[in-house]
């Protein structure tokens, strides 16, 4: 037999009952922030932003100081406390109502900006918290709680691609889109949302780390099928890939 | 030597922030409080502090918030439509027990209005605004050097009780130029430490700055403690002027620009022997309403005069539990009550009750 590899909680994780439903991405994420937090020991000089949305307990998770921030307006806090305390790390963790609807002012223009902090961006294509309504990203034709018929982009709209949209302005540092569908995916994830907090430590600018994500509640799939579904469907939306990272080609990597 | 200045109303606002220690500003331009926005742009920098032009009113009052968890003294200015949407962002500053400096330059509404000075947004200032229950300690300044005085005394009321404060002005007082003496040294005032800002966890628990609270019972505690709070503002921090209310039958009640018209219809008055007063609340809320009590006994009426369809009256006649004629002259939409039509009001309002007290 091989050697057994214990897996650990990380200490940033706290042992709390979790809220989210089973198969839901943000617990992966939750882990992949905490196992960051302990490895690059960021606990003593970060704080935490929680959006409105599934996350908003996000607080109750992590072992870091953390503000909680109105509908949308996320990248404004982080800007308040990233200008007043610059020696701090910022770490936004926004969802597709949060960020892509009523907070699509405020992205871009932090963004615009260049302000010097993290976004993950959670892209679940749906609105979790409350019951399952469209969202900006929605896939056409996915029937959502204000969609029963299926979204028609005639009439709705087609889903938006953040990182596309970002990447027309001049400031971002980073702009990566990866997907949680499968432990790839995963290690994926946690490779560019470690380069996004390296980034931030030295003064890069700003960061943004969208992360597709299973919804295996409101897709009305089992968590495998949601993430064949990532795989196999939402990918063809959101093309996964590196969009934007400045200074890579004078400098290496930053995780390497 | 004589250090004053001579500044408008609205710049006075931003120095007497920077000499308050102000550590960050975020605004966006409107008008009629663009001077400000202009000043702290450039003297903000200069000082090493922080100013930022936002993308809306909404984004600026989130950034307030930000720098607020983390300890920071933090400030925002506008008028009044922008206020109308910063409404959420400083019911979550007061939700969250956070300081902050709100500032409203007011204009002529509803809407889009004009860009004339106004005093329709005091019952935004002082019934809420924002959702919830909650206040904001208003201050209603009625010179250049108040705007600065009293921004800077915004700044400390709010960390006292970690609360929003708000800086209640109109367009005219913004734009008008008078001497300002500056503070020569800032008084040192016994605030409490800030164990609460959100710093980075080294050697600590972590910190949370929120304002919800979904489980069963736990926001009516905390409903409970910030009324609580509320009722000891109130007990300790409201501020009025009295002007020749002494043996005053008439007393007239108006803040911020029209106070300084009727202090001068009460100099007219009194010249000609007629025994009329001001009495002029400088916190709006708390409402000064001791003050009012006390001059109900010995006063015959009130004429209360504002800038808008009347809103301040109201809290004048629940202060007096109307057991005296509170009567009310406004104009709105920018209109800026003349002193003649006060005056002539208010010999009216004497002949009358002093008619009624004879028969």
């Amino acid at each position: 037999m091989g050697k057994v590899h214990q897996i650990k909680r990380p200490k940033t994780l706290l042992d709390v009952d979790s809220h989210y439903c089973a198969g839901c991405g943000h617990g992966i994420i939750h882990r992949i922030v905490a196992e960051l937090i302990d490895e690059l020991d960021l606990r003593g000089r970060i704080v935490g932003i929680a959006p409105v949305g599934c996350a908003v307990l996000a607080y109750n998770y992590l072992d870091i100081d953390m503000s909680e921030a109105a509908h949308g307006r996320v990248p404004s806090v982080a800007t308040g406390i990233k200008r007043s305390h610059p020696e701090l790390q910022v770490i936004a963790y926004q969802g597709d109502g949060d960020l892509a609807s009523i907070g699509t002012a405020e992205i871009i223009h932090a963004a615009n900006r260049g302000e010097n902090y993290t976004t993950i961006f959670v892209n679940n294509c749906i609105y979790g918290m409350t019951g399952g309504q469209m969202a900006p990203t929605t896939l056409p034709g996915q029937r959502t709680a204000t969609s029963p018929e299926g979204r028609d982009t005639a009439t709705m709209g087609a889903p938006v691609r953040v990182c596309e949209l970002l990447n027309t302005l001049n400031n971002p540092y980073l702009l990566v889109r990866t997907a949680l569908d499968g432990p790839a995916g995963v290690r994926t994830t946690k490779k560019w949302i470690r380069e996004a907090f390296l980034g931030q430590g030295a003064d890069r600018g700003f960061s943004l780390i969208e992360v597709l994500s299973p919804c295996p509640t409101y897709w009305r799939m089992t968590p495998e099928q949601s993430m064949e579904h990532i795989k196999t469907t939402v990918r063809k939306y959101f093309p996964t890939g590196v969009f934007r990272h400045a200074e890579k080609e004078r400098d290496e990597c930053l995780s390497a | 030597m004589d250090n004053r200045i001579l500044i408008t109303g609205n710049e006075a606002i931003g120095a007497g922030a920077i000499a308050a220690g102000c550590d960050c500003y975020f605004g966006y331009p409107i008008t009629p409080q663009n001077e400000l926005t202009a000043y702290m742009s450039r003297w903000m920098p200069a000082r090493g502090r922080t100013f930022v032009q936002a993308e809306s009113e909404i984004s600026a009052i989130n950034m307030v918030y930000g720098a607020a968890a983390t300890g920071a003294r933090a400030m925002t200015s506008s008028s009044s439509p922008g206020i109308s949407l910063k409404q959420e962002g400083i019911s979550y500053l007061a939700g969250s027990e956070l300081p902050a400096v709100i500032v409203n330059v007011q204009r002529g509404g509803p809407g889009l209005g004009n860009i004339e000075p106004a005093q329709g947004d005091y019952f935004q200032a002082v019934k809420g605004g924002g959702h919830g229950d909650y206040h904001v300690i208003v201050l209603a300044p009625a010179s250049v050097q108040e705007m600065y005085d009293l921004t800077m005394l915004a700044f400390d009321l709010a960390d006292r009780w970690r609360n929003p404060a708000l800086v209640l002005a109109d367009g005219r007082i913004g734009q008008m130029m008078e001497p300002l003496t500056p503070h020569k040294k800032t008084k040192k005032r016994n605030l409490p430490p800030k164990d609460w800002a959100l710093t980075g966890a080294e050697n600590r628990e972590k910190r949370v700055v929120k304002s919800f609270f979904p489980a069963i019972g736990e926001l009516e505690q905390y409903n409970r403690h910030l009324a609580s709070k509320y009722a000891r503002i109130q007990r300790s921090e409201s501020r009025a002027e009295e002007y020749f209310t002494e043996g005053a039958e008439v007393v007239l009640a108006a803040f911020g620009t029209v106070a300084r018209l009727c202090r001068e219809v009460v100099r007219k008055a009194r010249k000609k022997g007629l025994p009329v007063g001001l009495l002029r609340p400088v916190t709006l809320w708390p409402f000064p309403a001791a003050h009012f009590e006390k001059l109900a006994s010995s006063a015959r009426a009130f004429l209360v005069v504002e800038m808008n369809a009347g809103q301040m009256v109201e809290d004048v006649r629940l202060a007096t539990s109307c057991r005296l004629p509170v009567s009310f002259y406004g104009r709105m939409g920018g209109g800026v009550p003349e002193i003649g039509e006060i005056y002539r009001r208010t010999q009216k309002l004497l002949t009358a009750v002093s008619a009624k007290a004879a028969s």
